[in-house]
């Protein structure tokens, strides 16, 4: 019996952690050379006036986004206030109620599909839904297709945490005669709530930074909006025209307003983890 | 075997001369986990006011049998009882049974004490909105006298905003039994209730447990022999899923030589097959 020497051995267990290990640091490093340029670029463009003021016509210098900072706020809160409720109850029924049926399953899989649905097609299917009838873009159609984007993102998260929930706190609820809906809804959901609140973050997150959903819903406009009824100034659809323009003031601004958002989205990012380790302390 | 063990008999400690009607009667109560059977016609008369032990070797299925009581296996969707439990007379087994007023009059206290993520207050007003009408001023009176009841008042009533989880463990299993018995059951079922706690406040539960015996009916699990023959004035051996014997819990200790020693398997399996026993206070 001969042994295998070593060496082959050492040098496969090298290149595999090289391997391993480069890989994680490329990720990283992409993800710090994206923040470092956008800092770098659009911290220039942030002053008063980028918060306050609104957009100049082209040629003319100075101004702000301050209509499409509202209109990124307001799109996202309605969207919020619609996909929020709907996906809460929607975690509820796949943890709570479904008892792992049938309908149970294919709802979980339907809430996964959505889930990797490109956003363009959200977008499209927003715009046939809302914008066509209607005969014009409007807030109610970008509303609804971030609504949409955030869905299966606060379903499947609030159907994890409700798990993570033993059941010997629903045995000790329903013991006392109280009936499941408020067993779920008062005793379970406060036992949930950071991660709940870290799932409704991320689907915010996920949702902040869209572009190709408001394009054919929400559009953009340069001024200040009355109604959803109408089209909605909004940040990334006004980062992909004025990045593609040939005015340097213009250029200068969507740098601006991508660190805006990206800084936007990280916070949240953070946020969402600093509740769920509060979860587990 | 330890300081406990008894050279004399020890004598029941509850006689009667006529027997009241039983609060509880189960008949020929056979228990489904999914394709598993884990109760066999267990037969058992619970007497009112008094406390019932159940006893018997880890997993034989003590805990699985008084949970049929308020039927919170309900939970799991293949879980399944077949037969009768009859309280008062009535069969809770049957679907048109209101589950919410069957479990207001069956309190139930776990193994382990879990407070709901509430304010002790809340803990224990959470059960009384779901049940009664009241006032504010009357459901401060209820949560104070079901926390006296359960023998934590004085330690928590200058902290009933905190939250349940920031008692100690004693103390939440304390509270546990303060919001099963402020919605004024008739029954309450313990199980385990001491298990997870120390023997200080077993101690207390155990005293509070020999205090709620005069208002409430009560059947408790117990792994601590030594603990049923304190409490108790029936005891039902379980084993394998069935009721091995049922009586006076002096008759039963001495027959077994429950203090003494671990009944051996053979033994035990031998007894096993016969006749379901009714209890006492029936026959």
């Amino acid at each position: 019996m001969k042994l295998r020497p070593p060496t082959g051995r050492r040098l496969t267990n090298l290149a595999v952690s090289i391997w391993a290990g480069g890989s994680a640091l490329l990720g990283i490093l992409i993800l710090f050379w994206i923040l470092y340029v956008v800092l770098a670029r659009g911290l220039g463009a942030l002053n008063l006036a980028f918060f306050t003021q609104m957009p100049t016509p082209p040629g003319i210098s100075g101004g702000g986004l301050a209509n499409a900072i509202v209109g990124t706020l307001g799109l996202t809160a309605v969207a919020t206030l619609i996909a929020v409720p709907m996906g809460l109850m929607a975690g509820v029924y796949l943890a709570e109620f479904s008892d792992d049926s049938k309908a149970g399953d294919f709802s979980r899989f339907s809430a996964n599909v959505l889930m990797g649905m490109p956003s363009i097609i959200v977008g499209i299917f927003a715009y046939t839904l809302v914008v066509v009838p209607l005969g014009h873009f409007s807030g109610y159609a970008g509303a609804l297709a971030l609504a949409i984007l955030m869905l299966p993102v606060i379903t499947r998260t609030t159907e994890d945490m409700l798990r993570l929930v033993p059941n010997t706190l629903r045995e000790s609820a329903l013991a006392l005669g109280a009936p499941r809906w408020k067993v779920t809804l008062v005793i379970v959901f406060r036992a949930a709530k950071s991660g709940l609140i870290t799932g409704i973050l991320l689907a915010v997150a996920r949702v902040s930074g869209e572009t190709a959903p408001l394009l054919f819903t929400a559009l953009n406009s340069p001024y200040w909006f009355s109604s959803l009824g109408e089209p909605i100034p909004n940040l990334t659809v006004t980062i992909y025209n004025y990045a593609m323009s040939p005015y340097p003031d213009w250029q200068q601004k969507a740098w601006g307003a991508s660190l805006l958002i990206t800084s936007g989205v990280l916070i949240m990012t953070i946020l969402a983890r600093f509740f769920l380790r509060e979860r587990k302390a | 075997m330890t300081d406990l063990s008894l050279s004399t008999p020890i004598m029941p400690a509850y006689h009667d001369t006529a027997s009241p009607p039983p609060k509880i009667s189960v008949r020929n109560l056979n228990f489904f986990y999914g394709p598993q059977q884990a109760l066999f016609r267990n037969n058992l008369d619970i007497a009112p006011q008094r406390v019932t032990a159940i006893i018997g070797p880890s997993g034989c299925g003590k805990s699985t049998h008084i949970r049929v009581y308020n039927r919170i296996f309900e939970l799991y969707p293949d879980y399944r009882a077949e037969g009768e439990v009859l309280l008062d007379g009535q069969n809770i087994l049957d679907p048109a049974q209101d589950l919410m007023e069957l479990r207001r009059r069956l309190g139930m206290v776990f193994q382990r004490p879990i407070p709901f993520p509430l304010s002790i207050y809340d803990n224990v007003s959470f059960g009384l909105q779901q049940h009664y009408r009241l006032s504010k001023s009357e459901t401060a009176d209820w949560v104070e006298e079901a926390l006296r009841g359960a023998a934590l008042w004085d330690e928590v009533k200058d902290s009933l905003h905190r939250p349940g989880t920031s008692l100690s463990g004693g103390q939440q299993q304390r509270l546990c039994i303060g919001r099963a018995i402020v919605v004024k059951p008739e029954v309450l079922l313990m199980d385990e209730p001491c298990s997870a706690i120390d023997p200080v406040a077993t101690a207390k539960v155990e005293e509070l447990i020999l205090e709620l015996k005069s208002k409430y009916t009560i059947a408790i699990v117990t792994h601590n022999m030594q603990q049923a023959a304190r409490i108790s004035d029936y005891t039902a051996f379980f084993y394998r899923g069935q009721i091995l014997d049922f009586g006076a819990t002096g008759d039963i200790f001495n027959k077994y030589s429950l203090l003494e020693d671990i009944p051996r398997k053979e033994h035990l399996d031998s007894l096993l097959n016969f006749d379901q026993p009714l209890g006492p206070s029936l026959s």
